[in-house]
């Protein structure tokens, strides 16, 4: 069996105030801190995504989507667990090393994008390559030819205010791709655009995904753009994950009502009609 | 009540400064005073009509506005018809030493602020101090230290001028979006690169309201300067007022106005260009 690109074991992320989180130094000591008032956003997660996978954490809002996904390049220190990332163990490297493993083995596509708005859309791209020290002219080269990719030629020059959301978004993955790492973490990158580009994006990334062969941790709170992008997908509730498996398993056997209420309240295609008769007879 | 003062070690730590530090005071002295001379004779070889179309050049390329480029220059023309200008010269070579000064410490001061939240709470206070402490009160140990003449006027002038570049360097950084400096972090930004490259620059119009706030409160202090020797339209000021000449007094007072509302203009329209769309 190959190793997993991404393994997460136990991982816990308490928020609270500090007088609370002090003491707490081992998952016996959470329960009483849970008590006292902390807050799981994410609950002795464990789980694996297979190179070259999407994998996708679908959740409601405050589920814990975005401080797990944070947890895995420690933008948030998690409480505790343990992160390996590529082979990389995480949790275990010292500032150098994080930097290192930030600069090399992932990168993250977030919402809002991201993007630094006083610098142009080729600077932004190459922006990952920069702070590894890639000199101008490579770096310049490399940002041309992804922006080519995402379909962004013309517009190197201009700044990320002079593109539409879904354009940002186009700039954001292409600084993504820029660095070369194989594993990408995505948080919520189209919920903030119209539907129908949004449909557009998430075929662009399907059809990247078909020449690139990433793994992809893709965070959404859509269970349609979920079941149509995820290889797996995981349904994530209160910091755990409800369910873990294919969109169709999850689709056919929702492992308890909590699922089930999510299956049937979006409008899925070739579920239509269950759910019209369903209302019907309820 | 028993009374308590802490006048006595105020004046015993002056003069225990003056006797172990008096040659790196007289170090500083010559430093600023170098500058000072520099800026002045600069100043002095422009022939005025330079001066006015410097102004008019770089207030028209700064805001592509006509009108209010030549409104400037006329400020110029009127203070040089008023007879002040070499006065005003020497005014301005103070009032630029001592921004020159307070950007070189303010800036790195307020980031400094901005990065450590020990140096935030520490300086504050100081910072309060300096900008309400009564500015009669530092000039005497100034003229102890520094004698009497440009520098310590300068020097007054940058305790009472340097907090706003300060602040607003501080709270420029502050106002960075945290988003935009966690997507720097998460492509592997060290604490250097992530100031350079994303802080101070999207920091920069606060940083440049913060010289343009500066600059004018530097050219507030022309008159309170003038009284230890920076010589200059303040002067002119306070002659006017130990002989009760109003008039005189009155054109001194426009000349220091025309000169404030130039350098506010100008370094408003150089914050202004700095500014990114985009950016709140
Ligand atoms: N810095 C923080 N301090 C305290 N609580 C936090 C912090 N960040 C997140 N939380 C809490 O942790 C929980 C999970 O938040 P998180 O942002 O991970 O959710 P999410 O699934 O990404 O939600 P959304 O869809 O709104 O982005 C929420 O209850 C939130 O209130
Ligand atoms: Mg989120």
């Amino acid at each position: 069996m190959t190793t997993p690109a991404i393994r997460v074991s136990h991982l816990w992320k308490l928020f609270g105030p500090e007088r609370i989180l002090r003491t707490c130094d081992r998952p016996e000591t959470f329960p009483e801190a849970l008590k006292a008032g902390a807050v799981a956003a994410v609950r002795d997660l464990s789980f694996t995504v297979a190179p070259g996978e999407i994998f996708v954490v679908m959740g409601l809002s405050g589920s814990g989507k975005s401080t797990l996904i944070r947890s895995l390049l420690r933008l948030i220190e998690p409480t505790w667990g343990r992160v390996e990332v590529g082979g990389v163990d995480v949790t275990a490297l010292d500032g150098p090393g994080l930097t290192h493993f930030r600069r090399t083995k992932v990168a993250m596509i977030f919402q809002h994008y991201g993007l630094l708005p006083h610098k142009t859309v080729l600077e932004n791209v190459a922006f990952g390559l920069k702070l590894r020290g890639v000199p101008p002219a490579e770096r310049r080269a490399k940002a041309l030819e992804v922006l080519a990719r995402v379909g962004l030629k013309g517009w190197e020059e201009k700044l990320p205010s002079a593109l539409s959301g879904g354009m940002q978004q186009r700039v954001g993955i292409a600084r993504a791709l820029a660095t070369d790492a194989d594993i990408l973490l995505m948080d919520e990158p189209f919920s903030g655009l119209d539907p129908l580009i949004r449909t557009d994006m998430q075929n662009e990334l399907l059809r990247l995904q078909a020449e690139m062969r990433k793994t992809i941790l893709f965070v959404t709170h859509d269970l349609r753009e979920a079941v149509r992008l995820g290889d797996r997908m995981a349904v994530m509730r209160s910091g755990s994950f409800v369910q873990v498996g294919t969109p169709d398993e999850i689709l056919a056997h929702p492992a308890n009502e909590y699922v089930a209420r999510f299956v049937h309240a979006q409008d899925l295609p070739g579920r239509k009609k269950q759910t019209q008769r369903e209302k019907v007879v309820s | 009540m028993p009374e308590f003062h802490v006048a006595g070690w105020i004046d015993a730590f002056v003069d225990w400064l003056l006797l172990s530090y008096g040659a790196l005071f007289d170090g500083i002295s010559a430093g600023i005073l170098a500058l000072l001379l520099r800026i002045q004779a600069g100043l002095e070889w422009l022939p005025w009509w330079a001066a006015v179309a410097i102004t008019i050049l770089a207030a028209y390329s700064l805001t592509r506005r006509p009108g209010l480029s030549l409104i400037l220059g006329s400020l110029l023309v009127m203070v040089v018809a008023l007879g002040l200008w070499p006065l005003a010269v020497e005014t301005l070579a103070v009032v630029i030493a001592s921004v020159v000064l307070a950007l070189l410490l303010g800036i790195p001061v307020g980031v400094l602020m901005a990065e450590s939240r020990w140096a935030n709470a520490a300086l504050q206070p100081v910072l309060d101090a300096m900008q309400t402490m009564p500015s009669f009160v530092y000039l005497i140990p100034a003229m102890m230290l520094f004698g009497l003449g440009k520098v310590p006027a300068v020097l007054a002038t940058l305790i009472y001028s340097t907090p706003p570049v300060i602040r607003l360097t501080n709270l420029g950084i502050r106002q960075v979006s945290p988003e935009v400096q966690e997507a720097a972090l998460a492509y592997g930004a060290t604490r250097w690169q992530l100031l350079k490259e994303v802080r101070l620059p999207l920091a920069m119009p606060s940083i440049l309201a913060g010289v343009n706030q500066t600059t004018m409160m530097a050219l507030s202090m022309v008159v309170i300067a003038s009284m230890i020797g920076a010589r200059g339209v303040g002067e002119e000021v306070l002659l006017a007022i130990n002989r009760i000449d109003v008039g005189r007094g009155f054109e001194a007072g426009l000349a220091i106005v025309a000169l404030a509302i130039v350098m506010d203009r100008l370094t408003q329209a150089f914050a202004r260009r700095w500014e990114t769309p985009g950016v709140p």
